[in-house]
């Protein structure tokens, strides 16, 4: 090839590279998904992004509509015991995994027996410790895993016996930790199993490319029982990290669906495609915990008290985090399945009076004016938003109640570091429960949780309040005690709840199917693409 | 000068060996641990945690259990990325910011040499206060200003670049990111090129060649050019290292699949094994381009001689 004759090739071939970016295809979905998976093994993740891509890729004996609501998935049916510790669920006979094999009730045998195995390691093991024996034996103190409360009768039939009633264990049984895995996959390729090729599922997609950091590609699986309403040919899972460069690809329409929006970018999304943005309820809560191992909180309600008032969460909502959060007064988030949230005395009445009972607290507590102020710092973990709320609180306390506030920021694992250990007198968290149930939240403050208790907070009276909601098989009795729990608990402000999230992405009016829920839940399958 | 080559390949072994051992005992100073969650795990759960993945053992055990993987070749499992190995990373990786990085290379020696001669040439003249003007708005600022700037323009308003992703390096994904990376690089080439440049040309032996009177091409080519670029090469060693690592700026902000992350990513995460694998891949390029830089000396100055 002569010289000129390359460059003219040289040119051509720029001109096609800069040829605008042609309209996708349909039947292919472009999904931000924030991260790149830890892991696609469904029992050793425990992240959001990883939980997106296993929704597609398995099914557990219970899924999630397009709405979030359980409905039935690799089960038709169960039957559950007059005492509430025996489960019996039919598998469906036309379940398959991807290799053609059907989904038989050993296969779930075998999954559980696995996610539990302490050789494992995995997390969310005790996400099936509800079940007889399988805490003893993620714990190392029973060997045989055959004493585990989970038996197959049959190809078609999984029986589940439980330590003890658990109103929540079909929620549970929709979570990743319980989804199937295929032994014969994993048994063949050992840590390679979850690699396109070699991933073998049971759900409405199969894995069919992955490089990280850059995008996996999922396609329709011949084999799933629900095929025939599957419309999505293929979806692009992208990790997203920067938030902000996500934004610009969904305004330049390389993305379909955002995994957030950035808070300064909301107003902006709003005013200029307000059909785009989706901004709902989420399951969870954006709270301060207090140490209540030291001075100045040990034993010191009315100055807990007095700060939580103090807070005006409105404002916060309002003019800080600014994305339509609801401001919070209760710990459970509104709507959770199994409960009826209480009514919290604070909540109703005038930030005003609110500040007035907190300045009397502070007094009856031997604070106030005259008295040496109280000191207190305030740990986050360093992100604009946390700073700003932290600046927020310290200039309300302030104000409102002359105590000092130090800022503290810790990048996030000396962070979490620091709050394991309780090196800290107020601490920026936040919970996101894993499943549709009070419980997932109020289990929190137990006292018997260890570290995972952010405050260490100790009350035998919401223990037994608790013990008791978890042995009642009367649903509505149970919702009752735990409510009487989470209220007495408030009460004793171990922890200052601030707002419940929302989640917040940007989705594209052409994407149907793709239904807001608290749970922010969006399986593939259910979704299209109509252009 | 092949017996200076091997003698130095022979040096670097106890450099990266003490690398090693800095980087893997500073890693588990910082703390927390890779297996920290907002939710924290049961005690009995995060032993098994640590069975598994050998954090169990005392630290001096670690450390020679990991010498003895890497004397096989093996840099470990990631302890984030669970389903890959740290060297299958870097496998994926490296390509993708090699390509960048060379390319970016390239263009800022190629742009920014030509620059260089040209203030050189004319000095003080309007073009020269251009160029030097143009480059220190170029050092000036920061990628993470120059790559979100481009990006809006060239893709989301006029829509004529895709604002972010590798496409399997198609030459499209490419541009954007290898610009904003060779920008403020083109900037620091031309002014070394130019100082250099103006400095050799002041000196007696181009005055000599000038006296006897060689046109002035061929003074430049053959005379200056190579005293010239000396510090040009110099400079090019550690800063082919840097972009064959890769920068995490420019791959966040177009989700390139490269190498610049982990390293950033890795330590915020306690990756330890990730984080090792990358200093120690870091370091070995770093000795390997010095060392050709070094070589590259002695090719353009008759001076420098190896014994």
């Amino acid at each position: 090839m002569s010289l000129p004759s390359a460059l003219r090739h040289l040119v051509a071939a720029t001109a096609i590279a800069l040829l605008p970016i042609t309209a996708q295809a349909a039947g292919v979905l472009h999904r931000g998904n924030g991260a790149e998976p830890e892991t696609l093994d469904p029992q050793k993740s425990t992240g959001v992004p990883e939980a997106n891509l296993q929704r597609d890729l398995f099914e557990g004996l219970v899924t999630e509509a397009a709405d979030g609501k359980l409905i039935p998935g690799a089960a038709t049916a169960w039957t559950a015991s007059e005492d509430g510790l025996t489960y019996r669920f039919t598998l469906r006979p036309d379940g398959k995994w991807s290799d053609g094999t059907p989904v038989t009730a050993e296969d779930f045998v075998w999954s559980w027996r696995r996610l539990l195995d302490p050789a494992q390691a995995s997390k969310y093991a005790f996400m099936l410790w509800p079940l007889k024996n399988a805490e003893k034996f993620s714990k190392g103190e029973i060997k045989d895993a055959a004493e585990i409360g989970v038996k197959a009768e049959g190809p078609g039939t999984l029986v589940v016996t439980l330590e003890r009633p658990t109103p929540y264990l079909i929620g549970l049984l929709a979570h990743h930790a319980s989804y199937p895995v295929n032994r014969k996959a994993i048994e063949t390729h050992g840590d390679r199993w979850t690699r396109p090729g070699n991933l073998v599922g049971n759900g409405a997609f199969t894995l069919a490319e992955w490089t990280p950091q850059d995008r996996i590609r999922i396609d329709r699986s011949k084999t799933f029982h629900d095929v025939a309403n599957v419309a999505l040919d293929s979806v692009y899972y992208y990790p997203t990290e920067d938030i902000q460069a996500e934004y610009k690809r969904y305004r330049a329409g390389e993305l379909d669906i955002t995994y957030l929006i950035p808070p300064d970018q909301i107003a902006a999304a709003r005013r200029d495609m307000p059909n785009d943005v989706r901004i709902v309820p989420y399951f969870g809560t954006y709270y301060y915990a207090l140490n209540l191992t030291r001075a100045p909180f040990k034993d010191n309600v009315k100055l807990r008290q007095a700060l939580s008032l103090a807070i005006d969460r409105d404002a916060i909502v309002e003019k800080v985090a600014k994305a339509g959060e609801m401001p919070a007064y209760a710990w459970v988030p509104p709507n959770t399945g199994n409960y009826r949230n209480p009514a919290i005395a604070i909540a109703s009445k005038t930030q005003g009076e609110r500040e007035a009972m907190a300045k009397t607290l502070l007094a009856e507590a031997g604070f106030g004016p005259g008295k040496p102020p109280v000191e207190v710092e305030i740990l986050y973990n360093t992100n604009d938003l946390h700073k700003r709320v932290a600046i927020a609180v310290a200039a309300m306390w302030e104000q409102k109640l002359g105590v000092k506030a130090r800022l503290v920021n810790q990048e996030w694992k000396v962070y979490l570091d620091m709050g394991r250990e309780m090196q800290f007198d107020v601490r920026r968290a936040a919970w996101i429960g894993d499943y549709d149930d009070a419980w997932s939240f109020l289990e929190l403050l137990k006292s018997d949780v260890g570290k995972q208790n952010p405050a260490r907070y100790e009350n035998p009276a919401y223990d037994d309040l608790l013990r008791r909601s978890a042995g009642e098989r009367d649903l509505d009795a149970r919702a009752r005690l735990m409510a009487e729990a989470e209220v007495m608990m408030l009460n004793d402000v171990p922890i200052i709840p601030i707002w419940h999230y929302v989640s917040r992405a940007l989705v594209k009016p052409y994407v149907k199917g793709r239904i807001d829920n608290v749970q922010d839940f969006h399986p593939s399958r259910w979704m299209s693409v109509a252009k | 000068m092949f017996r200076y080559a091997v003698a130095r390949l022979l040096g670097a072994i106890p450099t990266l060996f003490a690398l090693v051992t800095i980087a893997f005992f500073l890693v588990r100073l910082a703390p927390g641990g890779p297996f920290d969650e907002e939710r924290q795990l049961p005690p009995e759960i995060e032993a098994n945690l640590r069975r598994a993945y050998n954090l169990d053992a005392p630290l001096s055990a670690q450390y020679l259990r990991y010498l003895g993987d890497l004397a096989r070749g093996d840099l470990g499992p990631s302890f984030k990325y669970k389903d890959y190995r740290v060297a299958e990373l870097i496998a994926t990786g490296l390509p993708v910011t090699a390509r960048i990085g060379l390319s970016a290379l390239v263009v800022a020696v190629v742009i920014g040499v030509a620059c260089g001669a040209v203030a050189a040439l004319r000095r003080n003249s309007w073009v020269d206060r251009l160029v030097m003007t143009l480059a220190m708005t170029g050092i000036a600022i920061p990628n993470f200003v120059v790559a979100p700037a481009l990006t809006l323009l060239l893709g989301v308003y006029l829509r004529i670049l895709p604002v972010g992703g590798w496409g399997d390096g198609a030459v499209r994904y490419l541009i954007l990111p290898v610009v904003a990376l060779a920008l403020p690089k083109i900037a620091y080439v031309a002014r070394l090129t130019r100082g250099s440049l103006a400095e050799v040309l002041g000196s007696p032996y181009i005055r000599t060649a000038r006296a006897k009177g060689l046109r002035n091409g061929t003074i430049l080519a053959r005379h200056a050019a190579r005293a010239a670029l000396l510090p040009v090469v110099s400079y090019l060693g550690p800063t082919a290292a840097a972009l064959l690592t890769g920068s995490v700026v420019i791959e966040q902000i177009f989700g390139i699949p490269g190498l610049g992350r982990y390293f950033v990513q890795g330590a915020l995460n306690r990756d330890y094994t990730l984080v090792l694998g990358i200093v120690l891949f870091y370091g070995t390029l770093i000795i390997l381009l010095n060392l050709l830089a070094d070589l590259a000396y002695g090719w353009l100055d008759p001076r420098v001689r190896y014994d």
